[in-house]
């Protein structure tokens, strides 16, 4: 018998770490899974790679702030290797000249560096915005509620959040409705004085997306942050060791351990539709493989523009999936460093953090500029890691690995990667040269991943991590695209559960899980 | 200081903005229809000037009938689509299954949006194995566009470009045959052909909106006034007579033939929710192949049919008297409210008082009896309420022998 005879009960494909969590989860439900991976390794933006000879990082996610603990607890993911101690947590340094302020715990439970009257008016945003960030919570998590369709369930879950509206009180209710979908700046002013907390903030709400922190709605950027938890704790943050490879690994050992079928290098050409419905792939190589059920796991619009093809679904809803807007505006730099950096002002254990570059949101708001009209930030904000300072495995011994996700970098740079990314990363150099004095002499290997390299190694369209912009437009029942919010889609048995979909993107494997969970509620 | 520069009119200027000026387009065969047009009693079709009537509506209907009638249809939209993937690609925007239409023949037709909701019905002409054109009451463009994407095909408008003329009735044939078009007679219903005409060619197609013997063409708009000179002069002798769109509406009426936004909302131009229509809603089931390939709406069909989610039905009514139950409500046991009427005339082919009416499910499909209309007669400035017996018959009202003949008579 040939693999070709084989009915799988479902195919996943993609094996990023969405796809992962979605087989796994399938299989543990008692289901035949295959996952199909193009590339050579599953783990999609989240493996490690290997950037120069010795230095290993994490590829695109290097903070790992948002994994479901649901995920954690479906998978027995601390059975198989993933283990996050309060220990662990790193903190977020806003770094100034050399007097730098920094966040500890989870999201600045404890705030050092700034002056004692700003301290209090920290300690109350930050229980604000974690309040505000948990009534959203359930939505960032859950399936989006059927508006035309809605079972006791979701009702349910969205009494719940009436519930946790309320229990807000009247005064804060208000509030939380004034500053939904305000704009992240405007809230700053209101509340804090000191321009590099503020600048951090700023920058944390717009990390991700095409939005200054002036743009409307950019504050809810930074509650799909707060929604996000690791160790029990909203906002805090670990540097997992081994890179997010290490995360990958303990999810892949799950769904082997569950009975997932995990396949290589096998891209798959076309999703095989037979009277509306899915019915099973061909891989690029000519394989035919048939399931009961398709679940991808790989972009929205590569899903149905690519795979399935326009004819087989509706003109409007092509229509739809096309204008989902998904243009990477963050870049990604590696760096090998012959030793580890000294960034001015800061201690050693804070060096271990996450070092941020957004001296004001004004800054802020200058980088994105030129963004928006197709040039690349001159002075650009970035968010530093050194991983090695936590894993020594990641480099060799006495080097350093520097990974810094740096914004803006339209992936439609006007004057074309090809020439703008040499002069980006002089840019980028000039930047961390301010902070870092010296850094640039020990530059061994420097990889800068534009949009457009994002794009390439890691087939996400349009370099973007969340595989479409995680706007209020393309949240919640418009994500990927309104109608079709809940993973289902216009073809039967065919599944969406990458990025694309609620909630979003994030080391969070929420919306495979959700997807798996869908269609394990929909045959029951 | 006035900061912004003073603009002097220029001729120039008023010339290029001289469109309000004209009201409405006229089509290509407008100086010889204001020439006919006795009455001068015009409606906007499609942003055309065309005529309600042009002499007597009685005898332009009785044209029809009895003699040949000349419409001018030019303001139909119309669309040319041409490629590799035409077929493929009508076959996923339309209802009907393309790829059985073969070269030379046309077929009625509708589109659904992706809720399966009608936007729209038209004829398609296949005029090649590549090249078709689709012809329409409303404009599509954006969604006829939007649908081509990934498909090897151009979609044009060529509503300016392209005149058209109905020629309808019982002496048609005579009058095409006599005109010179070579071969006419072998056209079977819903063929086409190309004819020479004036140096040009014009499609000639069997087909038409009144449920008689009729020819449709279509011209080059530069060839449409000697093309009319044509017609005119050989049908002199077999009464041809150009008329007006409320003739043609009584005799798509007797033919049962629906129109968009007349008898049912299109669904691009509703509002209220529930004026949307999927094709079972409004007669046009029968278009639906589950067994062609994908088209637009066909999940949303399919689902409504298996949850028996279909609302409405459209109906022929045939009611007692001979009053035109234009408008009138469609009661139940004379007291509850369950449709309306969209087209009524009292039919003097039929020889009965003849009704198209929406009513709303089990209404018109399972429950059929007793129902009843009320028709507000207007004497002499007071209302006259009339609740006449409705019965719910066959469509169409009357069917000619002659429409479909072969080779078709000369009368």
């Amino acid at each position: 018998m040939t693999s070709s005879d084989l009915n799988w009960d479902a195919i996943v494909i993609g094996g990023g770490h969405n796809g992962l969590v979605a087989a796994a989860t399938l299989a543990k439900s008692g289901r035949k899974v295959l996952l199909l991976e193009a590339g050579n390794e599953v783990g999609g933006a989240a493996r490690s790679e290997e950037f120069a000879p010795g230095f290993s990082v994490s590829a695109v996610a290097h903070l790992l702030n948002r994994l479901h603990p649901d995920v954690v607890k479906t998978l027995e993911l601390e059975r198989h290797g993933l283990t996050v101690e309060r220990g662990d947590f790193v903190p977020s340094v806003a770094l100034f000249k050399d007097y730098p302020l920094v966040l500890h715990g989870a999201y600045g439970e404890v705030l050092t560096g700034a002056s004692p009257s700003e301290q209090s008016a920290w300690k109350e945003l930050r229980a604000q915005l974690l309040r505000y960030a948990g009534v959203l919570k359930p939505f960032l998590s859950r399936r989006a509620p059927d508006l035309g369709n809605m079972s006791l369930t979701e009702m349910t879950g969205l009494g719940q959040t009436a519930l946790a509206l309320k229990r807000l009180g009247k005064e804060d209710m208000r509030d939380f409705l004034r500053v939904l979908l305000m704009n992240v700046y405007d809230l700053l002013d209101e509340q804090l004085s000191d321009d590099r907390l503020k600048g951090l903030l700023a920058f944390d709400a717009t990390l991700g997306s095409h939005l200054g922190p002036r743009s409307p709605t950019s504050l809810l950027g930074l509650y799909y942050r707060l929604a996000g938890e690791i160790g029990g704790l909203a906002g805090a943050q670990v540097q997992p060791k081994g890179g997010m490879g290490a995360i990958v690994a303990a999810i892949r050992a799950a769904a082997e351990k569950a009975g997932v079928s995990i396949r290589q290098a096998s891209p798959v050409a076309k999703v095989i539709v037979e009277k509306g419905r899915a019915v099973g792939v061909v891989t690029q190589s000519g394989e035919t493989l048939r399931a009961k059920t398709v679940v991808s796991a790989i972009n929205p619009a590569t899903t149905i523009l690519d795979l399935v093809g326009p004819r087989e679904v509706d003109t409007g809803f092509v229509r739809k999936v096309r204008n989902i807007r998904m243009k990477g505006d963050a870049a990604k730099l590696h760096l090998a460093l012959d030793r580890p950096p000294q960034f001015a002002g800061v201690d050693a254990a804070a060096h271990k953090g996450r070092l941020v570059i957004a001296p004001s949101p004004d800054h802020v708001e200058r980088a994105f500029n030129p963004s928006k009209y197709g040039a690349f930030s001159p002075e650009p904000v970035m968010e530093i890691t050194l991983p090695s300072l936590v894993d020594p495995s990641l480099a060799p011994p006495g080097a350093c690995v520097l990974s810094a996700v740096v914004q803006y970098a339209p992936y439609a740079l006007k004057e074309g990667w090809t020439a703008g990314k040499p002069r980006f990363l002089k840019a980028i150099m000039a930047q961390l040269e301010t902070y870092a004095p010296g850094i640039g002499a020990t530059v061994r290997h420097a990889e800068l991943l534009t949009p457009a390299d994002i794009e390439a190694r890691y087939r996400m369209p349009g370099g973007h991590w969340h595989h479409g912009e995680l706007q209020a437009d393309q949240m919640l029942m418009s994500r990927p695209v309104s109608g079709w919010s809940g993973y289902d889609t216009p073809l039967e048995g065919l599944f969406l559960a990458g990025a694309g979909s609620h909630p979003g993107g994030g080391i969070s494997g929420a919306p495979g899980l959700n997807a798996a969970r869908r269609i394990i509620a929909m045959r029951a | 200081m006035n900061p912004h520069a003073t603009i002097k009119p220029s001729t120039a200027r008023l010339a290029a903005q001289s469109h309000f000026r004209t009201l409405r387009l006229g089509t290509p065969f407008q100086p010889r229809i204001d020439a006919l047009g006795l009455k001068q009693d015009w409606y906007n079709w499609a942003g055309y000037r065309a005529p309600h009537s042009l002499w007597d509506e009685e005898l332009e209907y009785f044209a029809i009938r009895s003699q040949a009638a000349l419409f001018d249809i030019s303001p139909m939209t119309k669309y040319r689509i041409e490629g590799p993937d035409a077929e493929a690609y009508l076959d996923r925007v339309t209802l009907r299954d393309v790829t059985k239409m073969k070269p030379g023949r046309v077929h009625y037709t509708a589109w659904c949006d992706d809720d399966g909701f009608v936007l729209d019905d038209g004829t398609l002409f296949r005029l090649s194995p590549t090249r078709f054109r689709l012809c329409s009451q409303e404009r599509h463009l954006p969604w006829l566009l939007d649908s081509a994407f990934r498909y090897d095909v151009t979609v044009e408008e060529e509503t300016e470009a392209v005149a058209g003329l109905a020629l309808q009735g019982p002496t048609s044939f005579a009058i095409l045959r006599d005109a010179g078009f070579a071969r006419i007679e072998r056209l079977k219903i819903f063929d086409l052909a190309e004819f020479a005409h004036d140096g040009a060619s014009v499609t000639i197609s069997r087909t038409g909106f009144t449920g008689d013997l009729g020819y449709e063409l279509f011209v080059p708009a530069d060839k449409a006034l000697s093309l009319w000179d044509r017609l005119m002069a050989a049908g002199e002798l077999r009464g041809v007579r150009a008329i007006g769109y409320t003739a043609l509406n009584r005799a798509r009426l007797e033919a049962g033939l629906i129109v968009a936004n007349a008898d049912f909302t299109a669904a691009e131009h509703a509002i209220r929710a529930d004026r949307l229509r999927m094709p079972d809603e409004i007669g046009l089931g029968f278009m639906i192949d589950p067994d062609k390939a994908h088209f637009n709406g066909r999940r949303a069909i399919l689902e409504a049919r298996a949850r028996k989610k279909l609302r409405y039905v459209l109906v022929g009514l045939e009611i007692e008297g001979n009053i035109p139950a234009e408008h009138a409500i469609v009661y139940y046991r004379k007291s509850q409210e369950v449709g309306l009427v969209s087209a009524a005339m009292w039919s003097p082919m039929a020889k009965r008082n003849i009704a198209l009416a929406s009513l709303q499910r089990p209404y018109g499909d399972a429950i059929v009896d007793d129902l009843w209309v009320e028709i507000y007669a207007m004497r002499e400035l007071q209302y006259q309420k009339l609740m006449k017996k409705a019965k719910v018959v066959p469509r169409p009202f009357i069917k000619l022998d002659r429409r479909t003949a072969n080779p078709p008579a000369d009368f």
